[in-house]
């Protein structure tokens, strides 16, 4: 929990979405992590009145959330914008069920997509689920919305969509602090035609469901979340979220309709204020969700220029969206690349891969960067769990020189499944888990096989090797990450077996075992210029300006991944003799 | 400066830009702003490019702060510094000088960043007392007496 400060605390949106959580009494929160939206439950779980968990996938933290909010307490999802996909089929018919108490889930969407894999907009989620939306537009506002949030869900007995953008889950800002409302809770009153969705019983809720939508309408018209501000009539600006707050910034003197709750769209206001300017500007980050709203109603304004549907908003654009010009600045800029750290057991196994010319089928975590130059030992990267799902289709249509690489805590998340599939659908070949006992890049949460909970509560660690053999697999080989020679060895009798493999290579991440050993040793003598060393992509390593390796002494942990890559004995374990 | 600062803090992972950042911004809210400070997070520690925008004043509304913006470029990183410099205003500041005096000076790599934050705060009105509240805040009590020498250190070079 952020320390209060004189009742103002300095808070991102995330731990502000958090706090008006608590403050509205929720009870229990689920979520699995995923940038911008991980610190929402980490923040959660340090209120000793809410009972909240990492759970093993969106999905399954949708439905004990929502579980617990028709058992009868306030309860709260939180995802990344792509985990909400995962959760799409209890999300697309909870809007039938509606709630018994309130029911909140929260999108971090990713315009400019700085650690995602796509930047879908889910505000259309809302429109398609048929849900209310709640878009704030800093971390104050997203803590302010809680409340009402939770109150609108239960008074118009449906789950509520809130919205946040990275620009407003990672910004900090001072944040005003209240007081918790306990909640007593409700209990469960079983009501089959309401909490039994069999096609006869859903039709029904789906008529239901569109009169509650009615309804939310009419409360979107007079909602004290939707602010009309008149000031010049000349240019009204329509629009939510971190727009208005760069709108604000370029337009000071302009007449603003910020839309918080944005649908259902509130056509009486949004009519109201265009009889009121000159001329109409939609102001939003990617797709024309608003924009789209106006043209139904035949409401007329400028339109903006479709190559803002790309990429992320900033202050300094806004002037060209007004003015109907396109992005100019389409690629993104080039800043530095990440790296695996100094130590990533990551390392070992990609040179491995590398050095037999295989085709990797990949997946998402810190493990991704093994796609990048100098290592670039993997060719696909799609979502959670299609490193083993792709793996299989690869296999079958390419044959052996395939492997699927996964990380622990992907392998819990979505991983399971395809091992199943695989095994049943007779695949052989061979995957590799990337075991390193973390959820490292989010910032190293625990998971099933970690042996501890969200609130940091010991608890039952699966083991990986059984759930693989469960699964179906063959074999499973256990093998450090930082021996490459070992790795190589049973990969490639593995590989030559008609059998389905898994390959564990197991070695904690850095960022939770910070253990060093001595640094390793450079023989400039034995060095032979052939940067074989380089290749491995150590930010320890580089080359000096008289062409000889250069260790970074500071940062080499001594994992020693690259004495393997040098043939020539020119690096050497640290404080061995040298031969 | 205008009514609002706006300060971008820049470097690589595990340079401290972020811990920087955030002991300017709870110093400015201790001396009474408002204060907005946006970054992303994810790559910090694995060495790619981190940024910190840093906004106070009587009323934020952007958290970016805007190219051509910046009153303050405050680079840990010449490289990026040099990728970031068109967001500097004007006429506005560009501390990477004082970088090099860090160097000059001796000081351990790992304070490098509470220097800067002593050089920011000599070009900064915000009162010498918010700026101890937040130091207090953000370090444990074993490293917080080193920290505070070498902001003074810092703030001695920076101060205008």
């Amino acid at each position: 929990m952020p320390e209060a400060l004189e009742q103002t605390a300095f808070l991102s949106g995330d731990e502000a979405l958090a706090r008006g959580a608590y403050e509205s009494g929720v009870a229990f929160a689920a979520s699995y992590p995923g940038t911008p939206a991980t610190e929402i439950l980490e923040s959660l779980a340090q209120y000793p009145e809410i009972n909240a968990q990492w759970s093993v996938n969106e999905k399954v933290a949708y439905e004990v959330a929502f579980g617990a909010a028709i058992a009868g307490v306030r309860s709260i999802f939180s995802s990344k914008h792509v985990g909400l996909n995962v959760a799409m089929d209890p999300l697309m018919t909870s809007a039938y069920v509606g709630v018994s108490a309130g029911f909140v889930i929260v999108t971090a969407d990713e315009p400019g997509l700085h650690s995602s894999q796509n930047e879908q907009d889910n505000r259309l989620i809302a429109r398609f689920a048929k849900m209310p939306l709640l878009e704030p537009a800093d971390p104050c506002e997203a803590k302010r919305m809680m409340p009402y949030a939770f109150e609108l869900s239960e008074r118009h007995d449906i789950p509520v969509i809130v919205r946040l953008t990275t620009r407003v889950a990672h910004t900090k800002e001072n944040v005003p602090l209240g007081l918790r409302v306990e909640m007593a809770p409700k209990g469960f009153t079983p009501d089959p035609a309401k909490y039994v969705m069999v096609p006869r019983n859903a039709y029904f809720r789906h008529i239901d469901l569109e009169k509650r939508l009615l309804a939310l309408k009419a409360e979107a018209e007079s909602s004290p979340l939707n602010i009309i501000e008149i000031n010049d009539p000349a240019l009204g600006i329509i629009t939510s979220g971190v727009a208005y707050l760069y709108a604000k910034e370029v337009f000071p003197n302009a007449s603003f309709l910020k839309l918080g709750f944005s649908y259902p769209f509130p056509e009486k206001l949004i009519r109201a204020f265009a009889a009121k300017v000159k001329e109409v500007v939609v102001i939003e980050e990617l797709e024309p969700f608003l924009e789209e709203e106006l043209q139904r109603l035949g409401i007329k304004h400028r339109a903006r220029h479709p190559s803002w549907r790309v990429g992320e908003l900033r202050p300094e654009d806004i002037r060209a969206v007004v003015d109907g010009s396109a992005r100019v600045d389409i690629e993104p800029a080039a800043s530095r690349k990440p790296v695996m750290c100094p130590g990533c057991p990551h390392r070992g196994v990609y040179s491995v891969l590398k050095k037999l010319k295989l085709t990797v089928t990949g997946d998402i975590g810190c493990y991704t960067l093994g796609a990048l130059a100098p290592l670039s030992a993997m060719q696909t990267c799609l979502c959670m769990g299609a490193g083993v799902t792709m793996f299989e289709g690869f296999r079958k249509v390419l044959g052996k020189n395939v492997v699927g690489v996964i990380g622990d805590g992907t392998f819990m998340h979505s991983g399971i499944a395809g091992l199943v599939n695989a095994a049943y659908n007779a695949t052989r070949g061979v995957l590799v888990i990337l075991d390193n006992a973390t959820t490292a890049m989010t910032g190293t949460q625990p998971h099933p096989a970690t042996g501890t909970t969200a609130k940091g509560v010991p608890t039952k660690a699966l083991v990986i090797e059984d759930i693989c053999k469960a699964c179906g697999a063959d074999h499973v080989d256990i093998v450090s990450a930082y021996d490459a020679a070992a790795i190589e060895k049973v990969l490639r009798k593995r590989l030559d077996e008609d059998a389905l493999s898994v390959i564990i290579a197991r070695t904690p991440c850095k960022l939770i075992h910070r253990a060093k050993s001595l640094p390793v040793e450079f023989n400039a003598a034995k060095c032979v210029k052939c940067y074989m060393c380089l290749n491995i992509g150590c930010p320890a390593l580089s080359r000096g300006q008289d062409g000889l390796i250069k260790v970074d002494q500071d940062i080499c942990v001594g994992c020693y991944v690259c004495v393997s890559s040098c043939k020539f004995d020119a690096l050497k374990k640290g404080g061995e003799v040298p031969a | 400066m205008s009514s609002v600062v706006s300060i971008l803090f820049c470097g690589t992972g595990g340079q401290g830009v972020l811990k920087a950042a955030e002991v300017t911004g709870l110093a400015a809210m201790f001396a009474g702003f408002h204060v907005k400070k946006s970054e992303v997070h994810g790559m910090a520690q694995r060495g790619g490019s981190v940024e910190s925008h840093l906004r106070f004043g009587q009323k934020v509304f952007s958290p970016l702060v805007p190219k051509g913006g910046a009153d303050i470029l405050l680079p840990f990183h010449s490289g990026e510094a040099e990728r970031l410099c068109s967001f500097l205003k004007p006429g506005g500041s560009d501390l990477l000088p004082f970088l090099g005096r860090a160097h000059e000076a001796g000081v351990q790599r790992m304070f490098f960043n509470t220097y800067m934050v002593g050089v920011l705060a000599g070009h900064l009105d915000i009162p010498k007392d918010s700026w101890m509240k937040a130091l207090e805040h953000e370090f444990r009590v074993k490293k917080l007496e080193e920290n505070i020498n070498v902001f003074f250190a810092g703030l001695k070079e920076g101060g205008q």
